[in-house]
């Protein structure tokens, strides 16, 4: 179907699906739901980073005989959280490999009971040495994974970058850090499973990826296919954390309810959650980039590294993501990333918004501004002489076939931001100022969808039925957790099938119901799955011209009629449809070269910081992103994207620090893990330029993930603005600014003057 | 076992309650437990996230930490006592319009905090709006839509003069 023609229900900011039972408090999250007998379930953790399993004693103040208690030998399947790599136990098994990680289960009918219960299991190890950074890792003095502390890596190469540095006018070092970042969904994450001899296991749960989790229970619980069933309950925020997490905790719930043969509620508490679940990887990035006398890139030399935490979850292909971002969006002969993913003794790192692409673009864009500097260039000029265009190629040598719009993009951001004449008022304004305002920059890409081939692999299975009520129902293992997976697939399946957006209903997300259409993650539901459901839609209604006699003109009811008379005869009215790659895609795994995604969206955005050098604080005080992500189908839930993702990124930068002690985390509260609140959330000036990408549902590309990659980067650029000087590392808190300020204060005023 | 534990009485959504229940129990544990009423949310426990907020006679809290004895004879407000007969409140419906709630999990609380602040103030400028919903935390919005749905609340509709006559004190 044609992307530019005239649509009615695509591109309208038409109302959330399941928004009146949000509003209303009706909609049912995982601990919202009650079930008769239901016994509740706790988790005995790890209080060492390391160490061998000496003992396990239960104290005998409590009536064990009360509980039901699963160690990894009650585990009827394989001991492991199924994945990428089968190397995380589902309970630790003799030995642990980070603080806080599952040994034992309990489960009780009164939940006020288990933290007594949790308190009185005492556990004694013979420990280990751990590994807790980057550096110790790599330095491989104490192995902690594997043969060598090596999750993953990767070589990407184009053209040759070692002659260059002889001949460059400019060479330009330096060395880029950014912190974990935890997602604070505001709903921890949480589980109900029921063990039935006749049906298996059923669990009900906050979650991303249903099919990711029935693939993890069928491992532990070794159950054929239709003996287990995932059903997502309404899901209060995800950004990552529950895409590979659920497969943990509805396992161990499983097991619970496996054992004690009752219904049994697992739902952490904020500091369990925080404590014990996922984050985003921390990174340190090196870059040494050579330029010709007039600022065009020659060679990046890139040297990436990941700390994975204790077990390899998803490091590998967040890696990936991490390495085919860290060029930038940039025209270079030039590149070589060599990436490492290692392994130390905390928390596994998992997926998050953005998937490696951030740490990645934090890197790349802080850097672009330090050039600037160094060669004495303006940071907007040496972007825009370097921007790549159409008919250019990336670092993997994927050829930009559509239209590459960055310079658009820039100069719609400067002009909406003035950015000119306000960087001209600040540096007057600065000199008398103890307030010191700046602006910064950043622009990159994203790639839409899965890595390289993995949609193949994915090979996702989507569509639409007909209900006997007379709804058309999408059928999506795609999940909604507040991005809009709901609306924005019945948009599209109403647009294709030329119904009203009322008419059509979303399947319970529920693996006895719905297919496999992949994961919920990589900006891919409205791009990949969106599609096929406009191309379910354009099936269907070829069915029913073809066999119910519906004309090429149609009111609703005369499209559900026809529906009935195809019922009639074929017994349902169901079309599905199976991804197909966009033609000329072509990825080689081996050396990294190709079409590593099918689409990329682009940003530009500006920031307005101010850094009081009384208080030493930094202030977004305004913030423009423009972006291009294909067709936009819905204006409200895609602003909605867009500013959300920006506020969680410049947490990122200015808030957001896990500190870890001993490899736990510490400061595992909302009171002291700080983010964004609405005083520190500045005007976002929101603008999309459309380009309708025809492999796309209806034109779209993916949005979620995008806004979160520049924030930071252009945060921290403003500061460089504001005050001359370049901060490498995130989170940037007032005390980090206060050490470099306090000592270099001089030197900023002598520079203002 | 229960009967040992004192009767609380207390008014929700206009309806009067009577529990019995330990007295240190949250007024969260009960609006959610005896109640059922789990349109109210918990998300930190700790009085940070606002997720848990109530209105209780006129003042905004966080029922996590509120003991239930407090709230004896308490007139106390939740998200299910916004709408009535069916009709969306005027700030569920600017929320709705305008994409104040993505994720859904702290729009209850969001939405007794609006509340609060439209009752004590119908008109505020964004500073009080930022102000007044300083204790609720969403991570999906950025709170831009928030604000907005706030905004768009305001101008729509005063609230209701005798509930701000009530509760503004």
């Amino acid at each position: 179907m044609s992307t530019s023609e005239i649509t009615r229900i695509v591109g309208a900011p038409v109302l959330r699906k399941e928004g009146v039972d949000k509003l209303l408090g009706r909609a049912r999250y995982v601990d919202d739901i009650q079930r008769e007998g239901m016994w509740f379930g706790a988790t005995v953790r790890s209080t060492i980073p390391r160490g061998l399993i000496r003992s396990i004693g239960f104290d005998r103040r409590i009536d064990w005989s009360e509980l039901t208690v699963v160690t990894a030998a009650d585990i009827p399947g394989k001991n492991h959280v199924h994945l990428i790599v089968a190397d995380q136990p589902c309970l630790a098994d003799g030995q642990v490999n980070h603080c806080d990680e599952p040994i034992l289960l309990l489960a009780h009918p009164d939940k006020h009971k288990l933290r007594d219960a949790v308190s009185a299991v005492h556990i004694e190890y013979d420990p280990l040495p751990p590994v807790f950074t980057i550096e110790e890792s790599e330095r491989q003095d104490v192995i902690v994974w594997g043969a060598d502390n090596l999750f993953k890596s990767f070589l990407l190469e184009k053209g040759d970058v070692d002659p260059v540095w002889s001949t460059a006018a400019h060479i330009v070092e330096g060395e880029y850090r950014t912190g974990a970042q935890e997602h604070l969904y505001i709903e921890n994450n949480g589980m109900i499973a029921e063990w039935n001899a006749e049906t298996g296991v059923t669990v009900w749960g906050s979650l991303q990826c249903p099919y990711y989790v029935h693939r993890s229970l069928l491992a532990v619980f070794d159950l054929p296919e239709d003996k287990v069933r995932v059903i997502q309950t309404e899901t209060g925020g995800a950004f990552g954390g529950k895409e590979d997490y659920p497969s943990t905790l509805a396992a161990h719930a499983a097991l619970l309810a496996f054992k004690s043969r009752h219904v049994v509620k697992m739902v952490y508490d904020r500091m369990e959650d925080l404590a014990a679940t996922t984050k985003r990887h921390p990174s340190r990035v090196r870059h040494r980039t050579a330029l010709d006398k007039d600022g065009k890139l020659l060679a990046m030399d890139i040297d990436l590294a990941t700390d994975g935490g204790a077990y390899s979850t998803l490091s590998s292909t967040v890696l990936s993501r991490a390495t085919l971002h860290s060029p930038g969006p940039y025209a270079c002969p030039n590149v070589r990333v060599r990436a490492h993913s290692w392994a130390t003794n905390t928390v596994p790192y998992g997926a998050f918004r953005g998937f490696g692409a951030p740490q990645a673009i934090f890197a790349v864009e802080r850097h672009m501004d330090e050039i600037a500097a160094t060669i004495g260039l303006d940071p907007v000029e040496l972007r825009r002489r370097n921007f790549l265009h159409d008919g250019d190629t990336t670092a993997t040598e994927q050829v930009m076939h559509d239209p590459v719009i960055l310079d658009r993009l820039l100069d719609r951001a400067l002009s909406e931001s003035d950015y000119h004449a306000r960087r001209t008022r600040f540096v007057l304004e600065n000199q008398s100022n103890p307030i010191k305002r700046g602006l910064g920059i950043a622009a990159f890409y994203h790639g839409s969808g899965f890595t390289g081939s993995g949609e193949r692999y994915l090979n996702s299975l989507a569509g639409v039925d007909v209900t006997p009520e007379g709804k058309l129902r999408v059928l999506v293992a795609s999940t909604e957790f507040g991005q809009g997976t709901n609306t924005v697939l019945s948009q599209i399946a109403a647009e294709a099938v030329g119904i009203d957006y009322d008419d059509v209903i979303m399947a319970p997300p529920d693996t006895s119901i719905v297919p496999n259409s992949g994961p919920t993650v990589a900006s891919r539901t409205t791009m990949v799955v969106g599609h096929l459901i406009e191309r379910a839609g354009v099936q269907l209604l070829k069915m029913l011209h073809d066999h119910a006699g519906l004309g090429a003109h149609y009111t609703s009811e005369e499209f559900f009629a026809a529906c009935e008379r195809y019922r009639a005869e074929h017994g349902k009215v169901e079309s599905l449809c199976r991804y197909e790659a966009p033609p000329g895609i072509y990825w080689d795994d081996k050396t990294y070269h190709g079409e590593a995604y099918p689409a990329y969206v682009w940003a530009v955005q500006v920031a307005q910081v101010a850094v009081d050098t009384a208080t030493y604080s930094a202030e977004v005080e305004e913030f423009w992103s423009v972006q291009e992500v294909g067709r936009v189908l819905n204006p409200v839930l895609a602003g909605g994207q867009i500013e959300g993702g920006i506020a969680q990124a410049m947490g990122y930068a200015l808030y957001e620090k896990v500190l870890l002690q001993n490899g736990h985390m510490a400061n595992n509260q909302m009171t002291n893990y700080i983010m964004p609140t609405a005083e520190d959330v500045p005007p976002i000036h929101v603008f999309f330029e459309q380009i309708p990408f025809r492999y796309g549902g209806f034109g779209a590309k993916g949005i979620g993930e995008l806004p979160h990659d520049g924030p930071a980067p252009a945060v921290l650029n403003a500061i460089r603005d504001a005050t001359g000087i370049g901060f490498h590392a995130i989170p940037l808190l007032p005390e980090d600014l206060f050490q470099e300020l306090a000592t270099r204060q001089p030197l900023v005023e002598t520079a203002a003057v | 076992m229960s009967d040992s534990y004192p009767t609380i009485r207390l008014t929700v959504n206009g309806t009067n309650v009577a529990v019995q229940t330990p007295p240190m129990k949250r007024l969260l544990d009960v609006l959610r437990e005896d109640l059922r009423l789990t349109g109210t949310k918990e998300g930190c426990g700790e009085g940070e996230c606002g997720s848990c907020s109530v209105r209780m006679n006129g003042e905004l809290v966080n029922s996590c930490l509120v003991p239930v004895l407090q709230a004896e004879s308490a007139n106390i407000q939740t998200v299910e006592g916004l709408a009535i007969d069916g009709e969306l409140h005027p700030l569920q419906r600017a929320f709705l319009n305008c994409g104040g709630a993505q994720c859904g999990i702290c729009t209850p609380g969001m939405l007794m905090a609006a509340t609060q602040l439209l009752a004590v103030n119908p008109h505020p400028n964004m500073a009080e709006i930022r102000e007044g919903l300083a204790g609720n935390l969403c991570r999906c919005t950025g709170f831009i839509r928030i604000f907005e749905s706030v905004v768009a609340a305001a101008a729509g509709t005063a609230l209701d003069s005798t509930e701000h006559a009530a509760h503004a004190r």
